[in-house]
This record gives C-alpha cells, sequence and structure tokens, in this order.
C-alpha cells in the first residue's frame, strides 16, 4: 500500500505544517492558485479544530481518482471529546471556542465532498474532496 | 516570529511576508498595539501582498487588531488582499465588513491620508 503523506497534529505550528504540506500535494495534482488556497484554507480550518478540541490528531492526504477525474482527500482524524450536535457546528456563526464559527461550514463550501463522522466520547473523523478541475 | 512594524511620520506601515502560525499573529497583534500607544501613529497600513492564506483565525486576530486600533485611535487599512484570498475569505464566510481596504500599499496611504486630513 501507498504511503499516505500525514501531519501529526500536536502543537500549533502543525497547523502550519498541515496546510503548507497539503497546498503542495495540491499544487503537483495541478490545482490552480485559487484552488490550492482553498484547500490549505481547509485544512488549516481542520487542523485548528483538532489543535483546539481534541489537543491531538492528524491530517493525511490522499490522491483520489473517480472516473478519470483526479482529485485530493483531505482526512482529519482525532481521538477527542467528538461532536455532540453535529448539525449545530454546521450553522455559520456556531463556536464555543470563540472564534469566528467559520470553520466546519466554511470547509464544506470550499471543498466539493465533505463528510463528518462523529461518535461524542470516541473522536472525530471529517474527509474532503476538491477536484481538480 | 516577529512581524517588523515601521513608522513613517504619522504612520506605520506593516509588509506581513511570513506564513502567520496563530502565536505570531497575536504577538503581532500586541506589538502594533504596543507601537501605536508609544509612537502616537495615526494611521496603520497592514500589507497582505505576500499572504496567501488567510483562516478563520487570522482574519479574527486581523479584525479584531482593526477595532482595537480604532479604539486607540489609529485608523487601519488592510492592503493587497490577493485574489484567491478574497475568494476563499468569502466562501469561508468571513466578510470582514468594518474593515478598511485598498488595493495597495499606495493606495493605502491615499485612502489613510483623506481620512485622517479630510
Amino acid at each position: 500500500m501507498e504511503l499516505k503523506p500525514c501531519v501529526n497534529i500536536r502543537q500549533e505550528w502543525d497547523i502550519v505544517g498541515a496546510r503548507q504540506l497539503g497546498r503542495e500535494k495540491a499544487k503537483e495534482l495541478g490545482f490552480g492558485t485559487v484552488d490550492q488556497a482553498r484547500i490549505a484554507t481547509a485544512i488549516s480550518e481542520l487542523a485548528r479544530n483538532i489543535y483546539l478540541y481534541a489537543g491531538i490528531g492528524k491530517v493525511y492526504f490522499e490522491m483520489v481518482d473517480h472516473l478519470g477525474k483526479k482529485g485530493l482527500k483531505i482526512v482529519a482524524v482525532d481521538e477527542g471529546p467528538g461532536i455532540r450536535d453535529l448539525s449545530q457546528v454546521m450553522q455559520d456563526g456556531y463556536s464555543t471556542s470563540g472564534g469566528l464559527g467559520a470553520g466546519l461550514p466554511g470547509v464544506k463550501r470550499l471543498m466539493d465532498t465533505f463528510e463528518i463522522n462523529s461518535e461524542w466520547g470516541e473522536g472525530t473523523e471529517i474527509s474532503a474532496v476538491k477536484w481538480v478541475r | 516570529m516577529r512581524i517588523p512594524i515601521l513608522k513613517l511620520h504619522n504612520y506605520l506601515l506593516i509588509s506581513i511576508q511570513i506564513d502567520l502560525d496563530d502565536q505570531s499573529a497575536i504577538q503581532f497583534q500586541e506589538d502594533l498595539l504596543n507601537k501605536i500607544y508609544k509612537s502616537g501613529a495615526t494611521g496603520v497600513v497592514i500589507d497582505l501582498t505576500s499572504v496567501d492564506i488567510i483562516d478563520s483565525f487570522i482574519a479574527k486576530v486581523l479584525g479584531d487588531v482593526v477595532t482595537m486600533s480604532d479604539l486607540m485611535g489609529a485608523k487601519v487599512v488592510l492592503t493587497g488582499i490577493q485574489p484567491a484570498v478574497a475568494m476563499t475569505l468569502i466562501e469561508l464566510g468571513i466578510h470582514m465588513q468594518d474593515v478598511q481596504t485598498a488595493l495597495d500599499l499606495e493606495q493605502g496611504l491615499i485612502k489613510l491620508r483623506q481620512e485622517l486630513e479630510g
């Protein structure tokens, strides 16, 4: 199996590391500047959520292929407290940390697909794909 | 990483040229407010030409520093926001409506002068 590029999120600086690696991968895949910025921003939001709410976790990247279309999949996983109410965190402006509450709904808008699985007390896994146009 | 803040007459000029991590962003907020206090500057231009990503946290820190500076009596203009950054911010749902902006440093200084000198 191909080893997936992965960034462990343990400290704040890892947020920057994750988005830089993600932007590099996006560039390699042939994404334009605007999509590179969208991808890097989405990674930043996901990595910060891990850092803020779970403490530790990881973000990994996967090159995906569907019917000849190439894409980049971002997966953010943690074993933190999980999300109690998924519909609440997907609302614009909802935040428990004093942030802008733009994170998850924003990521959904920046990417082409967005999937979230969270079990209260077990952790959270979010995956999102952007297709090369 | 510390971001240099330059004084030019009664203005402060900042060009952000690093990939901003949370800590540097907060440090910058503090440094800028202290510099306004010490220098008595009435106008500030923060140039973002070299910034290729602004996420919700950095947007909040920037928006806050504009409001904080305003409370102290200094007007802030953000300049040079890249097209990709502008698009990403709006898609994220961040509108920064109360923030003054200009195309580049030159336009930013013109805007400040108009605002401060009437």
